[in-house]
């Protein structure tokens, strides 16, 4: 649509970041900008603070400083580290993943993806009271969310599965109905927590496949963390490398890839005393 | 015969003995202080009288019931498939008890058989009832005590509507209320003390008292409920005390532990069921008076709150309200991750939980008569906890199953006279009520650990209604 207006956009931008747990400094002045429309990969080593950013971006900690900011298109401005957990979802319109899924396991894939719309839903209920009287007409609004929960079911290939509990699916297909359920709650921004963790190279081709077409469908921004690194080289617009906490580089996927610093966090570096290159597996 | 046992067999019988024998000594240092003195008031003194034979009887049970279970249902595969060339009806009763009593077969697969219409039949069935106990005795004679059969259909209707309630507490929203009763107190009151002190009627007073009620539950529910599991538990214990103690205490309200007395009784469209006056139910009706009228008044009152309990929680499992209550349950961070405002949605749990407890409360006093802190003791909550627990966290019917059981159950002991023959004329059957409870307790969480209906009916369908039994992954394990 107006792709083209909206290119390049920035949808979000963090400025400063800084997480401290007591003594511990998870991230350290972290700066980047996400934009619109675009692939962007956060990777890092293990324990490097990706998932702290997260946290930050999507309410569940709060920064110890700096300031993380949200344009919408329509140019209004969201402070997330202001905001609730839940509002970042409701108001600001950031979905995110869990990298444990965490799927609601006792309930159907249709029931966790209609929890995904419980605010429409609720409104269109009268707040419950209005439907429990009989005040307001609820059914249709419940058909349209049963039909987005269709095409988001019908676009993981889950459909046929639709009244079977969540947790009776596979392992890449939990991983899959998480991302629709994120989808479901109608975001600008889609968060993915190592989406392709222990998905097998065709599992991880297919959400490939996934992640562009929401990309090119919904004209949303995806910002993921990711170990997997042909998710991040084949469908990353842009990559940004974070290490104890610090950003050391961003770019191109193939220009990271490329980056001594980038080399170094991932391989190590030779050792300052010259006792040869130490190798961390 | 010996020689017939393989090595492996062998090993099993000795594992038994031994197993048995490290049982009976249990059984023995346990029972020798608790059950084998007992202290007796005689000529002014205490006296212990040692009661060994008890003691020795328990020890030789626990052996050899120990030694049976070990031979024949625990290992009953090692010992049986070679040597001994088992009786066949014994592997067929062990195998037909495992699946019709406690086996994956659950009750919420037979029933539906009866589909959909069970639960009609059911309702149908709790409407005539009094009318056909009734029939029964005016034209086949049977003289059955009416009076108390309505007694009790009324207070295990009365349980039926509290664990209803706080099924959607417990069962729905996953939040372990362990203080429910406070507001069954709080509705018991708030009608007593509204009748007593403005003259309002029981009908007037009712959705008040849900009100009322529902408002303590929020009061309560806004600082705690961020607490979660037993941290959540351990508060909602704390104030269901304190609601008692208030009432016990604060003695020029609620008139402390005498209680309030002459609650008035509800009344017919106006008509009051009394004996004397002008306008009262029986000489409007054109009847001859019977104190049952108001009886089975109370009855058809109690059935008509319970359902209306039921059929409230079963439309808003339906609504999105219901399903961010299980959602709740599931995983709440996810919940929050989604846009749900988590403290709302666990206020309106508990909020409607506590409204249907104070229903429950007005219909409980209006019905005693007489109200005192006695009533709210934390066994009550435990009572009811317990109803939803055995019954199977979130399901309807398996709480009209564990009330029946429980509470008919403690009714039905209370008639065994039967079993004073066996134990000897002091033998009071219901004071081993809490006992026979305790290891109903134990049996269904060894066979059926998520209660006695465990498949839950998925809330919305994309194509075939059928009951999703329980998954095999714990709850639990979701975080």
């Amino acid at each position: 649509m107006n792709q083209s207006a909206n290119q390049g956009f920035p949808l979000l931008k963090v400025e400063h970041l800084t997480m401290r747990f007591g003594g511990l400094t998870a991230i350290d002045d972290l700066s980047f900008s996400a934009a619109q429309t675009d692939i962007t990969a956060i990777i890092g080593p293990n324990g490097a603070g990706k998932t702290t950013v997260f946290n930050c971006l999507t309410g569940f900690y709060k920064p110890s400083e700096g300031m993380i900011s949200l344009t919408h298109p329509d140019r209004t401005r969201f402070l997330l580290e202001r905001m609730d957990d839940f509002r970042i979802c409701s108001k600001a319109r950031v979905a995110r993943t869990f990298q444990n899924i965490r799927l609601f396991a006792g309930m159907t894939l249709l029931e966790n993806l209609l929890v995904a719309q419980h605010n429409q839903l609720m409104k269109a209920s009268g707040f419950t009271i209005g439907a429990l009287l009989g005040l307001v007409s609820y059914q249709p609004h419940e058909k349209q969310a049963i039909e987005l929960a269709r095409h988001w079911l019908d676009k993981i290939g889950l459909v046929e599965r639709a009244d079977d509990h969540a947790a009776d699916l596979p392992y890449g297909d939990q991983r899959r109905l998480e991302i629709a359920r994120a989808m479901c709650t109608d975001p600008l921004m889609l968060c993915l927590d190592e989406p392709a963790a222990g998905l097998n190279p065709k599992e991880s081709d297919q959400l490939n496949r996934l992640l562009l077409d929401i990309r090119r469908e919904e004209q949303i921004a995806i910002l993921l963390i990711e170990h997997d690194m042909s998710v991040v080289m084949e469908i990353s617009d842009h990559v940004i490398v974070i290490d104890y906490g610090r950003k050391i580089s961003s770019g191109t996927a193939s220009y990271v890839r490329n980056d001594k610093k980038v080399i170094a966090a991932y391989l190590g570096v030779e050792n300052e005393e010259g006792q040869g290159a130490e190798v961390k597996p | 015969m010996t020689a017939a046992f393989s090595k492996k067999q062998k090993a099993v019988v000795k594992g038994a003995i031994i197993s048995s024998l490290m049982a009976a000594t249990m059984a023995f240092l346990l029972s020798i202080f608790m059950l084998g003195l007992r202290t007796k008031s005689a000529a002014g003194a205490l006296v212990l009288e040692p009661r060994f034979t008890l003691v020795a009887g328990i020890t030789v049970l626990v052996f050899s019931g120990r030694l049976l279970l070990h031979l024949f249902w625990w290992n009953k595969k090692a010992l049986s498939s070679h040597s001994f060339k088992q009786p066949g009806w014994f592997e067929q009763l062990a195998s037909s008890k495992k699946i019709g009593w406690f086996g994956q077969l659950a009750l919420a697969q037979k029933l539906k058989g009866l589909g959909k219409h069970g639960g009609t039949i059911m309702i149908a069935l709790c409407f005539i009832l009094p009318l056909l106990l009734f029939f029964f005795n005016l034209k086949l004679g049977t003289g059955l005590p009416l009076r108390y059969w309505f007694d009790i259909a009324t207070l295990i209707l009365t349980y039926i509507m509290l664990g209803w309630g706080l099924n959607i507490v417990v069962g729905l929203a996953g939040l372990l209320d362990l203080g429910y009763v406070a507001f069954y107190a709080i509705g018991a009151y708030s009608y007593a003390l509204l009748a007593q002190h403005f003259g309002l009627s029981f009908w007037l007073c009712l959705p008040l008292a849900g009100l009322l009620a529902a408002t303590w539950g929020v009061i309560l529910g806004f600082p705690v409920l961020r607490l979660r599991g037993d941290y959540l538990a351990i508060v909602t214990l704390a104030f269901g005390e304190i609601i008692r103690i208030i009432l016990l205490n604060w003695y020029q309200f609620t008139g402390g532990p005498d209680g309030l007395s002459g609650v008035p009784r509800p009344s017919f469209f106006g008509l009051p069921f009394k004996r004397y006056g002008d306008q009262t139910f029986h000489i409007f009706f054109g009847l001859d008076y019977s104190s049952l009228h108001r009886i089975l008044f109370l009855y058809y009152i109690i059935l008509l709150l319970a359902l209306l309990t039921n059929f409230v929680t079963h439309k808003m499992r339906r609504l999105p309200i219901g399903r961010a209550w299980e959602a709740l349950r599931e995983d709440e961070t996810a919940c929050r991750s989604l846009g749900i405002n988590t403290v709302n949605t666990k206020l309106t749990a508990f909020a409607t939980g506590a409204m249907f407890g104070g229903f429950a409360g007005s219909f409980f006093a209006t019905r005693q008569g007489f109200i005192s802190p006695e009533s709210f003791t934390f066994i009550e909550s435990a009572i009811i906890l317990a109803i939803v627990v055995l019954g199977g966290m979130g399901s309807q019917i398996g709480v009209v199953i564990a009330s029946v059981v429980m509470i008919g159950g403690f009714e039905l002991l209370r008639n065994m006279e039967g079993l004073k023959y066996v134990f000897g004329q002091e033998f009071d059957p219901s004071l081993y009520r809490m006992i026979l409870f305790g290891f109903a307790m134990v049996a269904i969480m060894v066979w059926k650990p998520r209660g006695l209906i465990s498949a839950r009916l998925p809330t919305i369908f994309l194509k075939t209604e059928t009951a999703v039994s329980p998954s095999p992954q714990n709850k639990g394990d979701a975080q």
